[in-house]
């Protein structure tokens, strides 16, 4: 499915060249478990691979969406300036929820969404990945109950926030002009590309989506318009009605096509562009947590400013506080450096994977793209050939013209 | 429902503004050429028509412009059942071929006021098989109704404005000898159409009459707004086409003094039959009371029995028919024509499956319609998109995906525009559906005539067998007093004489009866020839043009297709 972008040879000692590096995964087997409110969908999820990491060949386990979410939340958290993978959406409307459409659309949703952590360079060295494959039904429990996700926030999350709050304020109150922010002008470009592609993307998508049902509709109309031709056909008889009559054949037969090609649009062409809304939203949350670990940097930066001062203060006054200040000042400048070095990794990384993520958006899109020409090219060639099978009969009407009964 | 069809063009003009502009941006595409700049200066003018539901659409306002284009060079645009569908290997190229400069985006705007007879197509001359093809040789009449203006009623206008009223210029073309001349053109209003289509309906009974428009019941307020007026314009043409295309009709006396005679129409009004109501009200009861005599005149009965006329023949009428359906008897004389009772129950289901496949054909253009706007809308979308990839690039693979999604954004309005032309066609094909279900009317109208008629027949068997039971009772009780009875015989010549008056009565109403029966059966005949004819030229071109027009999408798709094969092997 995607590109594989792991370096060859990183895990496996170069004693062993007959085998690459593996790691496939697959999502199958949709089941419907539990009653009522509280049933849900579980998986198969197939891992195979060679990497010694892994507890074997094969393993085999199950999840429920809630696990992928943990997966997703644990990596979110632990790489930084990697853009992770778009979950599949959870469903707004209650009664879809067991469709046998929508399951099937998370379950692919679900085998991507693997995969391409799978295939990620860094992310597939990932523990919780490892976790998430193998571990049992039970330990996962445990794990996804006691995790709290980027949007349980944690008391001390909303402190921060908090804090962000309050130093905006007082910066604007200062007369700081703006809140501290990253604004580089590639890097502002940056970001109103992604804002503005997020809006294009999302009309698109909506375009999309109604184009799935103006082929539903078509198809139902098709089918109405095959019956009442066909009773029409009846009543009139001879060979008239024989031309009716078989036009409403072929018209409830182009129905049937018509629905056929609205699901193949659902799954190739809308999917694939619901799928890219939620991989630059993914990139909105890196962005900011870029911003945020840029803020810590400036932070810390301007603590340790003020800290120096006051140990030159202390030393000049020789205070017995100079020891303790001293040692406080070496632990800003530590956290300072490793709130330094953790924005940098992110800048990093944000570069690189904004290369692939468009590599990696052009292929899924050329793909998307082919497969809906395709579809629609496949389309219209059958309802061109099925119209056309009618024509010899109705010449051969039109030239017997003295059929037609008088009753 | 008016009201809201009109909204719909002004939503729809909105749409295709903006969508002007977009589509603006495909300019510079290679494949594109001539053809499409053209088609979008049509298309503005081309777009309300377009959004029309059947029922409302002249075909002449949606564009005749594709009939042109597949013969442009045809001299004769009048006989179409033949020349509108070649069959050539490919539909695409043949039918559809890119609109040329000349055209006529002007005559189609005028088309329907009395301009470009080269826009001419069958549906002009009325559905009902165009006059050559009924036997008339080279018989040619085209009507046209145009330019209506306001006129004052002169007579006491105590109300300033209250007697305002539309009248139309009609205007007829036609080599047929019967008329005095071959070109010449009136003034009506809607009243005269009223006048026209009673006095034919009373003449031509046991015809398939065309239905005439229905009459508004609005206020003047309404009735002068322009929508109104020209719907009413669309309508009133439509009605004295299919007027000309009735075999007999159009060389019948009331349509000729209709069209040709200057001034006031020279036929009897309604309101004129209806002052006979007042004289019916009168007599009925001296009728009663037996002062007058209550014999039906011969010369009436070649017309039912309306209230206006007659009541008491009205009554007794009545009285026949629940008699007919109540009594235990079979009536004297009864519908035993087994062919017409089948036809008739034929009518009965065809008029039915005929609304039915005329609503889902309703629904079956809007489907497409939709679908040709959200395709429209899609592919704007991604132009924008690919315009706003190609303004922010920093990669080239960016610039790929820009060039891709221009591929398929170009492909899908151009899908959009051939779905807006193919219902542009499919909504004046399956129109004949809707033609042939107002007809319908006409045949129920014409059928009515027949048991109205027949009823007549029998009211009168009855009344001629009560008469002469009651001239024999009372001659055997005169016969019984010798010399005879003065007053008896008296009363005995008088029921003789209305004997006699009633038989005459009797044959005249037979006759009439009889002719009606022949002009169902002759009817009936034309009807189903001409439908089958209609119907199949119909379905052959319904179908060419589902052909012609899946042919191009799909090759406007396979071309994108083709452009994005590089991904293919990438795909699972």
């Amino acid at each position: 499915m995607e590109q594989q972008r792991s370096t060859p040879g990183s895990s496996l000692s170069p004693r062993s060249p007959s085998s690459q590096p593996y790691l496939s995964v697959s999502v199958t087997d949709p089941v419907k478990l539990g009653n009522g409110v509280q049933a849900y969908i579980s998986y198969r999820v197939i891992t195979k691979t060679n990497l010694p990491e892994y507890q074997g060949p094969e393993k085999i386990v199950i999840r429920r969406y809630s696990d992928f979410v943990w997966l997703r939340d644990r990596l979110f958290e632990k790489y930084k300036g990697i853009f992770i993978p778009p979950l599949p959406e959870k469903s707004a409307v209650e009664k879809f929820r067991f469709s046998a459409e929508f399951i099937e659309m998370r379950r692919q949703g679900l085998d991507v969404f693997v995969n391409r952590i799978a295939s990620h360079h860094d992310l597939q060295q990932s523990e919780d990945l490892r976790t998430f494959l193998q571990a049992d039904e039970e330990t996962m429990e445990r794990l996804r109950s006691q995790e709290t996700g980027i949007f349980k926030k944690k008391p001390a999350d909303l402190m921060q926030i908090f804090k962000d709050v309050q130093s905006k304020v007082s910066d604007v109150v200062l007369g700081k002009e703006k809140p501290v922010e990253e604004s580089t002008p590639e890097y502002e470009k940056l970001k109103h590309y992604i804002f503005e592609l997020e809006n294009h993307l999302a009309e698109a998508q909506k375009h999309t989506y109604r184009l799935v049902k103006r082929h539903r509709e078509l198809s139902q109309s098709l089918q109405d318009f095959g019956k009442a031709t066909k009773l029409l056909g009846a009543c009139e008889g001879n060979a008239l009605g024989k031309a009716f009559t078989e036009l409403g054949v072929k018209s409830e037969t182009l129905s049937i096509k018509l629905q056929k090609e609205s699901y193949q649009l659902l799954m190739n062409f809308e999917e694939p562009l619901k799928d890219y809304v939620c991989a630059v939203q993914s990139i909105k949350a890196t962005i900011a947590e870029r911003a945020n670990a840029f803020r810590r940097q400036c932070e810390l930066a301007e603590t340790i400013k003020l800290k120096e001062i006051n140990l030159d203060k202390l030393m000049l006054t020789r205070s017995d506080k100079v020891a303790e200040a001293e040692h406080e000042y070496k632990e800003l400048k530590a956290e300072s450096e490793e709130a330094t070095r953790r924005f940098q990794t992110i800048v990093s990384l944000m570069n690189e994977e904004m290369m692939h993520f468009q590599e990696q958006k052009t292929l899924d899109m050329g793909i998307a793209f082919h497969k809906f020409a395709k579809g629609q090219a496949r389309l219209a060639n059958s309802i061109a050939d099925a119209w056309r099978s009618l024509l010899p009969k109705l010449e051969a009407s039109e030239a017997a013209p003295g059929l037609y009964k008088l009753d | 429902m008016m009201g809201s069809d009109n909204q719909g063009f002004e939503e729809a003009a909105h749409v295709f503004a903006s969508r002007e502009e977009m589509e603006n941006l495909l300019l510079d595409d290679a494949s594109t050429t001539n053809s499409y700049s053209n088609y979008r200066s049509a298309a503005t003018s081309l777009s309300p028509p377009i959004l029309v539901t059947p029922a409302d659409s002249d075909p002449l306002l949606s564009p005749p412009v594709f009939h042109d284009l597949r013969n442009p060079n045809a001299p004769d645009n009048n006989n179409h059942h033949h020349s509108s569908y070649i069959e050539p290997p490919s539909y695409a190229d043949v039918i559809f071929s890119p609109f040329d400069e000349n055209n006529t985006v002007n005559s189609e705007i005028n088309g329907g006021s009395g301009g470009a007879d080269g826009s001419d197509n069958q549906f002009s001359d009325s559905p009902l098989a165009s006059p050559s093809s009924s036997g008339g040789g080279s018989d040619y009449i085209r009507i046209t109704v145009s330019n209506p203006q306001k006129e004052q009623e002169t007579s006491n206008s105590l109300v300033p404005g209250a007697n305002n009223y539309v009248t139309y210029l009609i205007t007829t073309r036609t080599n047929i000898p019967e008329f005095n001349g071959s070109e010449f053109g009136v003034r009506r209003r809607f009243r005269d159409v009223v006048t026209l289509s009673d006095r034919l309906a009373e003449s031509y009974r046991g015809f398939f009459i065309p239905p005439r428009p229905d009459k508004n019941v609005v206020e003047s307020q309404v009735m002068q707004k322009q929508e109104f007026v020209e719907q009413r314009r669309v309508a009133l043409e439509k009605y004295l086409r299919r007027l000309a295309a009735h075999p007999v009709i159009r060389k019948s006396d009331e349509f000729k003094l209709f069209l040709q005679v200057q001034g006031k129409l020279p036929l009897p009004t309604s309101t004129d039959v209806a002052s006979r109501m007042l004289d019916g009200a009168v007599k009925l009861p001296k009728q009663l009371f037996g002062e007058t005599t209550s014999v039906v005149a011969p010369h009436e009965v070649v017309q039912p029995a309306k209230g206006g006329r007659d009541l008491l023949r009205l009554f007794k009428e009545l009285r026949q028919s629940v008699a007919n359906d109540w009594g235990g008897s079979k009536p004297p004389v009864a519908e035993e024509d087994k062919e017409f009772l089948e036809n008739k129950e034929r009518m009965n289901d065809l008029e039915q499956q005929l609304s039915n496949a005329s609503q889902q054909a309703e629904a079956l253009v809007k489907a497409q319609q939709d679908m040709g706007e959200t395709m429209g809308e899609l592919g704007l979308a991604f132009i924008k998109l690919t315009k706003f990839e190609n303004e922010e690039a920093m990669y080239n693979s960016q610039r790929a995906r820009a060039a891709d999604m221009k591929n398929v954004a170009t492909a899908a309005v151009k899908a959009s525009r051939f779905y807006r032309e193919l219902n542009a066609q499919t909504v004046k094909h399956l129109d004949i559906l809707h033609e042939y279900l107002g007809l319908m009317l006409a045949v129920r109208s014409a059928f009515s005539d027949r048991s109205s008629a027949l009823l007549t027949v029998q009211t009168l068997i009855s009344e001629l067998s009560s008469l002469q039971s009651r001239a024999e009772k009372l001659e055997a009780a005169s016969s019984k007093i010798f010399g005879g009875d003065k007053s008896r015989i008296r009363k005995i010549e008088e029921l003789k004489d209305n004997i006699k008056v009633t038989e005459d009565a009797k044959s005249v109403a037979i006759k009439e009866y009889e002719r009606i029966k022949e002009n169902n059966r002759t009817e009936l005949e034309r009807l189903d020839r001409e439908r089958h004819a209609d119907f199949l030229n119909m379905l052959k071109g319904f179908v060419v043009n589902q052909v012609g027009y899946a042919e191009k999408i799909a090759n406007v798709w396979a071309k994108v297709a083709e452009e994005t094969s590089e991904y293919e092997k990438e795909s699972s």
